[in-house]
């Protein structure tokens, strides 16, 4: 990493793209003002999780090849997503276990990939986030980034520099929300089991906003605490740090 | 058992509209995760015994076939016999014939998954002789006629009051007015019937949690000390094992043990822990007169030769059940055959084919926990996405959710398309969901809106945005 400036690329994940784009312009702003040149791509579409997943490995492979390609000439690649940043870190390579070539690209790249708080805390070492945030709130751990990324003390340590935020542990932010990408549409009735626990135990915390760093969780989240009623508020860890303080996610 | 993989969907449904399962299943997370931490954070080597036990049985997969032969040959010079079988049937035939040249009319049993795998138990009583579960939650079951839910506590999904009325209904000889509502009274009583199939059972039949190559020996865990009253009181004593459970040594049993209990209950070590080698010899307190080993493959060697290996590191201590979420949702009886959580979503399909089984791999949320727990490192998320690709190659997937994943990668490639597209769609959805910001129906996204509220698109897309202030 260059001492001024990096050049980092935006890889905005598909949800952001579609669903939020304000986490995108979050996530620009935290590394922008931490020093880094972003760019974002506009060949980039999905990471290929939803083939990868669906057991449809030689389309996982097609999009994989489209973004590094995409990615590969950037000194980092940045994702607001612990999920995909998973996919192109730990999962790439071994895409290609029959094709050294294509395996060496996925592994550079996999080496240059970060997930947003990971890059920002453990290789930007940013201190000093100037965000406000009045309440409280509780931070779900996404799984992939969790126990594929090693992500837990970062969101914390970053969130404890947003003045006037106060975080409230669960004893189970490490329990899945259900989301599994396309698992809460193939079996819907076990995903929204799965979720009502989760909010059962956010509810618990007291806390008026959950956050975390990944988009699917949080939709599911969200969607679930809102069907219920239950008036806590469910957002990005990249608008928080960011200090946007828009409509929270499936509010207007 | 008949398998009933394939029915997944109308399994859990099942389960998850049962009260007393659900809260059955509150109490099983709520108690063997914490005894599992508890127990890890006392013994600050876990996971060094983890990586030494991860190479035990990777050595050993890497040379089964020596350590078999080992084996094989070390409970011949002890005196008992060993039987090779290739599936299922073949162990069933090998078994009734050791009981019928026993002249059995009962069996006594302790807990065998592999006994459930071969489904001994309908195959003795369809010729004539009478099994009998000995470990106390096997024994419930047996009466109520059903099959195990979890690895190590069969008969976890039951309330005290189901195991009360099922023993109200089973033993009769006792009265009727008595009081059955504290787990001892209910301990006691199965007490009082089993000891007495126990001295008169003919053939007693255990599981293996290992066996040991270089001596001979069978290793069996309890916590009821059963197993210990099945192998010693019979005449005849036959162990029954999959072919994966062989350990070089005694050491690297030991190394095992310490994982053991400690990944499943939480306890340092079961209350009983036996280590059996042969019949009875001259100068024996007790023991049978007749030891068979049964090492049934049926379907792991084929295991052995594709990306699925690795399962047959499995040691069967629960921790993956224990912590998956989609098994704490449905429970056991859901997955549709003898094994279920994690571990049986990858070995089922191995062993009653990917046909049956294609739901178990496809209803994982990949949280990972599984793996996170597991005291031999298996990376269950990965074969179960193995199994994914399987079932995919084979269009087991349901048909729109094939085309929907399909219809996604082929925008994904083409990203001019994907960006006028996903535009075009976003904005629209957008604009109709301003106002609220979510949606509480929409078409074609049932299964996300039947339990949540989706949240509205914030209209333009990201990358479009991007493009209009001129960025790259």
């Amino acid at each position: 990493m260059s001492a001024v400036a990096p050049n980092v690329a935006l890889f905005v994940t598909c949800l952001v793209d579609l669903m939020r784009p304000s986490v995108g312009f979050a996530a620009v702003k935290l590394l922008e003002d931490a020093g880094c040149v972003v760019s974002a791509p506009a060949v980039q579409t999905c990471c290929g999780q939803p083939a990868y997943n669906a057991g449809d490995r030689a389309d996982a492979r097609a999009i994989a090849r489209q973004v590094i390609e995409a990615f590969e000439a950037f000194e980092a690649v940045v994702a607001p997503s612990g999920s995909c940043a998973a996919m192109i870190k730990i999962h790439y390579p071994g895409l290609f276990a029959d094709e050294p070539e294509w395996a060496a690209r996925a592994e550079a790249l996999a080496g240059r990939t970060h997930e947003l708080t990971q890059f920002l805390c453990d290789v930007l070492q940013v201190d000093g986030i100037a965000a406000q945030c009045q309440g409280i709130a509780t931070y779900h751990d996404g799984c992939s980034g969790l126990r594929e990324l090693g992500i837990k003390e970062q969101p914390r340590a970053l969130l404890g520099q947003v003045a006037g935020l106060a975080l409230r542990e669960s004893p189970k932010a490490e329990a899945c929300c259900g989301f599994g990408g396309t698992f809460c549409v193939k079996y819907p009735d076990i995903s929204a089991h799965i979720v009502d626990e989760k909010v059962d135990d956010i509810a618990a915390t007291g806390a008026d906003t959950v956050i975390a760093g990944d988009l699917g969780c949080l939709l599911n989240i969200a969607g679930r605490l809102q069907r219920r009623g239950l008036a806590v508020k469910a957002r990005h860890i990249a608008e928080v740090l960011a200090g946007s303080t828009g409509a929270a996610i499936g509010e207007s | 058992m008949d398998a009933t993989s394939h029915a997944f969907t109308a399994n859990s449904r099942r389960a998850l509209s049962d009260a007393r399962l659900q809260e059955a299943l509150h109490r099983l997370a709520d108690g063997f995760p914490a005894r599992r931490r508890d127990a890890v954070a006392r013994l600050p080597e876990f996971d060094q015994l983890r990586a030494e036990a991860r190479a035990i049985k990777d050595h050993v997969l890497e040379n089964l076939d020596s350590y078999l032969e080992r084996f094989t040959a070390q409970v011949e010079a002890a005196g008992g016999h060993v039987h090779w079988c290739r599936d299922a049937a073949e162990a069933r035939q090998t078994v009734l014939a050791i009981c019928r040249d026993a002249g059995a009319r009962t069996v006594t049993k302790s807990k065998s998954m592999v006994g459930e795998e071969i489904a001994i138990n309908e195959h003795l009583e369809a010729h004539g002789i009478e099994p009998v579960e000995t470990d106390l939650g096997e024994y419930i079951i047996q009466l109520r006629g059903e099959a195990p839910s979890h690895l190590i506590a069969p008969a976890i999904h039951l309330s005290k009051d189901q195991v009360a009325e099922t023993f109200k209904a089973a033993h009769q000889d006792f009265p009727a007015e008595r009081r059955l509502d504290e787990p001892r009274a209910m301990l006691e009583e199965a007490r009082a019937v089993l000891r007495k199939r126990f001295l008169e059972a003919d053939v007693g039949i255990t599981g293996a949690n290992m066996v040991v190559a270089e001596t001979g020996t069978v290793v069996v865990v309890t916590n009821e000390g059963n197993a210990d009253l099945t192998m010693t009181l019979p005449k005849v004593h036959i162990a029954i094992t999959g072919i994966e459970k062989v350990v070089p040594t005694l050491n690297d049993a030991a190394t095992i043990l310490r994982l053991l209990a400690r990944s499943a209950t939480g306890q340092d070590i079961t209350v009983y822990t036996t280590f059996a080698t042969g019949p009875r010899r001259a100068g024996d307190d007790d023991g049978p007169d007749a030891f068979h080993m049964i090492l049934l493959d049926n379907g792991r060697s084929a295991l052995m030769e594709a990306e699925f290996r690795d399962i047959l590191r499995c040691i069967r201590c629960g921790a993956c059940l224990n912590h998956c979420p989609v098994y704490s949702a449905v429970g056991g009886h859901a997955y549709g055959w003898v094994y279920s959580g994690p571990m049986g979503s990858v070995l089922n399909p191995g062993l009653i084919g990917i046909d049956e089984a294609h739901h178990l791999p496809n209803a994982s949320t990949f949280c990972g926990a599984c793996e996170e727990v597991c005291p031999v490192g298996i990376p269950l998320p990965k074969m179960l996405r193995h199994w994914r690709e399987r079932a995919f190659g084979a269009r087991l997937v349901p048909a729109g959710g094939r085309t929907g994943i399909r219809t996604w990668a082929f925008l994904a490639r083409r990203p001019r398309l994907y960006r006028a597209m996903t535009g075009a769609v976003m904005a629209v959805l957008g604009a109709l969901g301003r106002r609220r910001g979510r949606f509480r129906r929409l078409p074609l996204a049932g299964g996300w809106t039947a339990a949540r509220d989706l949240a509205a698109p914030q209209g333009p897309t990201f990358l479009s945005q991007w493009a209009r202030r001129g960025r790259k």
